[in-house]
């Protein structure tokens, strides 16, 4: 119906987004009859997601013709912002910008130098950007997903955790299983992507490279090989963040620094 | 006789949270083999004392001497062992009571034979329970394993948080009677903070009165709680 109302690609556009927002936000209009209030937070969102993208698609546009390092400094940027996001899931963890910084960028920015240098992700920033932001993206949510639930699971085994303390345990060992529940936890999405890949969704990369005339075996292929690389990135951020966080979660002499109320100097 | 060893002595203990006093300026000395109550209203900092005694929590002024060694030369872990710590809930972990009696040990990659575990199980009432799992048993017996795990350190002093408070009556009189014999047996020394005066009496040889922090009556239990 919009296609017919709309002829100019931009105004087609705006006027998708407008649709596709509404529908978001009747959710939430729903949730919140349930008195599960997201309104204001998925306001928020959905106009600060509208005007990023539109703003990295109107870098992209001057960035076409820019030389190639510059697709490392915008990878860094997200890296950066990614991190800022991802410690918004985690209030109250001691150092949580730092692990996710150094998680994410271990994780998914060591995930895409490898495979840029082995030629699977091109180095003309048209590809690096879009495919490294998705590794990103993937990234962030994984590290926000981990640290949430570590911070969460800790909260309410406080007095566990401080029993085997109070045994002589090392903090590591005292916060172990805890750490596995958040690792297993952050990939579950990844893992539910990979499996569910071509039964139940066919995702947007692949039709955009149908769409710009790419054989359907090999857009299938590559996109087999961009989650196999977000799982690997998504893994590697998890992995290095609740390794990070643990040791953040104590202080030198090995008090638990994540109490309600309460902080160890 | 000859007076006993100071096991215990905290000097100007004290720590300050957001602004406020959680424990101020407390000097105390314990001696081996004897039981110190801690007594108080709520909120007068009598846990946030107990925590400071084996370095759950870090003092911000003062400190506290263990055998005569100042406790930050000690690493925190070997502390802990040495000061064994039973809570008010026995927060048992996932498993078997085996499990539960031999995590300390194991925690410093000492072996721990069935047959140790089966002596502090008969010393703690509870014979033949290695192998359940901690799920079905009720808070007394959960508490007896707490006790019992704590003990598996050998610990040189026993710091006891409320450990009869979260029970109903048998099982509460049970649990002390059974603190009680241990402690006289092992003539181990020992902390006990409580809000029940009558228990305080019962159980220890010296006692401190807590309020808002401060240390306001230090004595015999006649001095303290009968004066």
């Amino acid at each position: 119906m919009l296609n017919r109302l709309f002829t100019d690609q931009l105004q087609l556009g705006l006027a998708q987004a407008l649709a596709a927002a509404i529908v978001a936000f009747t959710v939430v209009l729903l949730a919140g009859r349930r008195k599960i209030h997201l309104e204001r937070e998925t306001a928020v969102a959905l106009l600060r997601g509208l005007v990023q993208i539109v703003a990295v698609g109107s870098v992209l546009v001057l960035l076409l013709r820019a030389p190639r390092w510059t697709g490392a400094l915008l990878l860094a940027a997200m890296i950066a912002a990614a991190a800022a996001t991802s410690v918004k899931r985690a209030k109250g963890l001691p150092g949580a910008f730092a692990v996710s910084i150094y998680s994410i960028a271990c994780g998914a920015g060591s995930v895409i130098a490898i495979m840029t240098w082995l030629g699977v992700i091109d180095t003309a920033i048209t590809s690096l950007i879009p495919v490294g932001s998705m590794l990103i993206a993937n990234a962030m949510n994984t590290s926000g997903l981990a640290l949430n639930r570590f911070r969460s699971d800790v909260l309410a085994h406080v007095g566990e955790i401080e029993a085997a303390l109070s045994l002589g345990a090392d903090p590591r060992e005292s916060v172990q299983r805890y750490v596995q529940a958040s690792f297993e936890a952050s990939l579950i999405p990844a893992i539910d992507s990979l499996r569910s890949l071509g039964i139940v969704w066919i995702p947007g990369l692949m039709a955009g490279m149908l769409l710009s005339g790419s054989r359907p075996i090999y857009a299938a292929i590559y996109q087999f090989v961009v989650l196999a690389m977000i799982f690997a990135a998504s893994g590697l951020t998890s992995l290095v963040s609740t390794l990070l966080i643990r040791m953040h979660a104590f202080t030198a002499a090995e008090q638990l620094l994540l109490r309600p109320g309460v902080q160890n100097r | 006789m000859p007076a006993s060893a100071t096991i215990l002595t905290t000097e100007h203990l004290g720590r300050r949270v957001d602004g406020r006093m959680l424990v101020d300026d407390i000097s105390v000395e314990v001696r081996e083999g004897e039981v110190l109550a801690v007594v108080g209203p709520s909120g007068s900092g009598k846990s946030s004392f107990l925590r400071l005694l084996n370095r759950l929590d870090e003092p911000t002024s003062g400190t506290v001497f263990l055998n005569e060694v100042d406790y930050r030369q000690i690493p925190p872990r070997e502390l802990r062992r040495r000061v064994g710590m039973v809570t008010q809930r026995a927060f048992l972990f996932p498993g078997t009571v085996y499990d539960n009696v031999s995590f300390g040990p194991q925690q410093r990659g000492e072996a721990f034979s069935d047959d140790k575990s089966e002596e502090l199980l008969v010393r703690v009432g509870m014979a033949g329970y290695a192998r359940r799992d901690v799920t079905n048993l009720s808070g007394g017996e959960a508490q007896r394993i707490s006790l019992a795990r704590a003990l598996a350190n050998s610990p040189t002093v026993l710091l006891l948080d409320e450990p009869t408070s979260a029970l109903d009556e048998t099982a509460k009189f049970e649990v002390e009677s059974l603190i009680r014999d241990i402690i006289s047996q092992s003539h181990l020394t020992c902390v006990i903070v409580t809000h029940d005066r009558a228990q305080a009496a019962r159980m220890a040889m010296q006692v401190m009165m807590l309020e808002q922090g401060r240390a306001t009556r230090i004595g015999t239990v006649e001095e303290v709680l009968h004066a």
